[in-house]
């Protein structure tokens, strides 16, 4: 009997949609730009849970490789979206999320 | 291919003085394109000899285009009709040119006027020359547009301007049915060559509605072109233009062209006797409402306007009669007398500088003698008086009218008589009596004597060209006596006469036929105009679209407040977007 068999499925699905959900919420309701970072980042990471556990009890490795990427693909995003809070934080002295609001017609 | 020249001279003095005309002097410009017509003239005096040896001589020249079965080649035809008509385009075309350089001296436009005029030859020519009926329509589109082009001449003058438009319009009215009359010949006999069209209309029974059809169609581009009823109410307007165009263009070629057409397609005419009936009911009704008109005119060229027209009436009945070679033969005589009552004619008015009022004339043979010998031979040519050349062709054109019915000819007696009247009583008005102007008159130069002349020889002589059979001495009689007790009643009449006491009357107000027309067709169709100018387009048309674009406009810009700038608010709608999408693929 694995670990897999141990903790039953459902439990992973509950955990990787309870991180997903917090990470939402905190992209939408969280003002300091930063934060939102953070809550994007565990959002990605919960679905990274979701993916390497159903590939476990799938026993199919291909869901393994997809997370790796997602893991790589969120690496750059934190980087060049560091970058960019940098910048912005030099124009308006600010992380509110809400001082960029220049984004209309 | 020699007598592809014909047509090639006019074009490239058109094309030359078009392009480089501002380089050229007056006296240079007039000179080319004088000389170009002249070589026309000479190259069609060469192909004579060609055609007298080969009866008809066609010369193809391009595939014009190709549409289905229907093949249309550009070839040239050249046989003894397009023959005289070319010598008589080119030769009284070259006198007009060569009269118009002494005319036209001191006028702004000189060059320009030049160019139409050699493109309006070059036009003419092709019209003549074309062996198809689609060759021939690009012809007479061409002289329609040098004719406005020129009637326009001065167009600076809005009223001028106006009658320009007058002659075009009433000009697009004939063409349409000339243009039915094509399409209905292609879908009869799948081609608009003279040959082909011809030879298959002889086939079809005589009376056939497809001939009445095709022969009536084209008979309503020729009323359009020679000024026949209903469409001759631009003629007198065209004579806005300058004199020599008015020689040139509305007196001796153009007009003719419908005559010329309905001569050409005379087998058509032949197998159809509706149409034949038609024609002639149309050309006396012309003829004999014209020359009615011209006895009450005042304006010298109006009376000759109105007499040209009643001469195309009598050459057109003479077509209906199926006498081609008698309207011929006036066709051309005409051509020569015509031209040179009208070049006298602007010789008298430029020696008046620009009077054109016949009342505000008078006494001019003592100080016009030369304009007043040659305006006389073209005046007795016109009224017939033997041996002029008119005599002659309008004895054809009788004789043939008494072997078809006493009416037609009592009528045509009649519009020869009123001819012979309105004629004489110009004459006296112009030249006999006492002067009623204060203007001193001068003869004109001899660059304007000269072509004169040269008309005046030919008015007086070229009914010699073609003597009938038998001289009839009863009618030389008739008619010399006839002539000269008008002269002689004309003389009393009007030589004495002081001011103009005709401005009244329903002859001098041309039978109200331009106000009928105004009334009748003009203002509906203005009125139509109008109302699809104030009330279809903005109601019908533009205002559902407007309605379609405000609402557009209005919904963009309410839906605009959407797009606040925050990045949050972006966010939510994205999740809750994907969250609906999610709900519809996972649930729906």
């Amino acid at each position: 009997m694995t670990w897999t068999q141990v903790i039953p499925a459902e439990w992973y699905l509950i955990l990787g949609t309870a991180l997903f959900g917090i990470g939402l919420i905190g992209v939408l309701i969280r003002r300091n730009v930063v934060i939102v970072l953070m809550s994007i980042e565990l959002m990605l990471n919960a679905i990274n849970l979701i993916l390497v556990s159903s590939s476990a009890y799938h026993a199919n490795l291909s869901a393994q490789v997809f997370v790796f990427f997602i893991m790589m693909v969120a690496a750059v995003e934190v980087s060049v979206g560091l970058a960019i809070f940098t910048v912005i934080y030099r124009r308006k002295e600010s992380t509110d999320i809400d001082a960029l609001n220049e984004l209309k017609g | 291919m020699t007598s592809f020249l014909i047509l090639a001279f006019p074009l490239f003095g058109f094309l030359l003085l078009n392009v480089f005309g501002c380089f050229f002097s007056k006296r240079v410009s007039g000179f080319l394109a004088s000389a170009s017509v002249l070589a026309s003239f000479a190259v069609s005096v060469l192909m004579l000899r060609d055609v007298f040896l080969a009866g008809a001589i066609r010369v193809p020249l391009f595939t014009w285009f190709q549409v289905g079965q229907t093949n249309v080649s550009f070839a040239l035809l050249l046989d003894s009709l397009s023959l005289l008509m070319c010598l008589m385009i080119t030769g009284v075309g070259f006198l007009i040119h060569v009269y118009s350089i002494g005319y036209m001296h001191e006028e702004e436009g000189f060059t320009r006027y030049f160019s139409h005029l050699n493109l309006f030859i070059f036009f003419m020519l092709f019209l003549v020359l074309s062996d198809s009926f689609l060759g021939m329509f690009v012809g007479w589109e061409g002289v329609g547009l040098c004719s406005y082009l020129l009637i326009g001449f001065w167009f600076q003058t809005a009223a001028f301007g106006q009658a320009a438009k007058k002659a075009f319009l009433m000009n697009r009215v004939g063409d349409l049915g000339f243009i039915l009359g094509i399409l209905a010949m292609i879908m009869a006999f799948g081609s608009t060559q003279f040959s082909v069209v011809f030879s298959g209309a002889s086939q079809l029974p005589i009376g056939s509605g497809i001939i009445t059809v095709i022969a009536l169609l084209l008979f309503v581009g020729a009323t359009g072109k020679s000024a026949q009823i209903p469409l001759f109410t631009w003629l007198p307007d065209a004579m806005a233009g300058p004199t020599p165009v008015s020689a040139l263009i509305h007196a001796a070629t153009m007009v003719t062209a419908g005559v010329y057409m309905v001569a050409r397609s005379h087998v058509f005419y032949m197998s159809s006797p509706i149409a034949s009936t038609v024609v002639l009911c149309v050309g006396v009704s012309t003829a004999l409402l014209g020359a009615i008109i011209a006895t009450r005119q005042s304006d010298i060229k109006k009376i000759l306007a109105y007499s040209t027209m009643s001469q195309l009436g009598l050459m057109v009945s003479a077509l209906g009669l199926g006498a081609y070679s008698a309207a011929l033969f006036h066709m051309l005589t005409h051509a020569f007398f015509k031209a040179l009552l009208f070049l006298a004619a602007g010789s008298v008015i430029h020696a008046l500088h620009g009077e054109q009022n016949v009342f505000k004339m008078g006494g001019l043979r003592k100080s016009l003698p030369f304009t007043f010998g040659v305006f006389l031979i073209g005046a007795l040519a016109l009224a017939g008086f033997p041996p002029f050349s008119g005599f002659f062709s309008k004895d054809m054109i009788l004789l043939a009218a008494l072997d078809h019915s006493p009416l037609v000819f009592g009528l045509l007696v009649l519009v020869s008589i009123l001819t012979a009247y309105y004629v004489c009583r110009l004459v006296v008005l112009v030249f006999m009596g006492t002067s009623r102007s204060d203007k001193t008159a001068h003869e004109s130069s001899w660059i304007m004597q000269i072509p004169l002349g040269i008309l005046a020889i030919f008015a007086a002589a070229s009914g010699f060209l073609h003597l009938p059979e038998a001289l009839h001495p009863e009618f030389i009689v008739v008619t010399l006596l006839a002539i000269g007790l008008m002269i002689a009643w004309c003389y009393r009449r009007f030589s004495q006469v002081q001011t103009s006491d005709e401005k009244t009357g329903i002859v001098f107000r041309k039978f109200y036929i331009d106000e009928i027309y105004n009334g009748l067709i003009v203002r509906p169709i203005l009125l139509l105009a109008r109302f699809f100018w104030t009330i279809f387009e903005p109601v019908i048309l533009e205002l559902p679209a407007t309605i379609l674009g405000k609402s557009v406009m209005f919904s963009g810009r309410r839906l605009k407040q959407i797009q606040n700038g925050h990045i949050g608010f972006y966010l939510l709608v994205m999740t809750a977007a994907i969250a609906v999408i999610l709900v519809q693929l996972l649930w729906i």
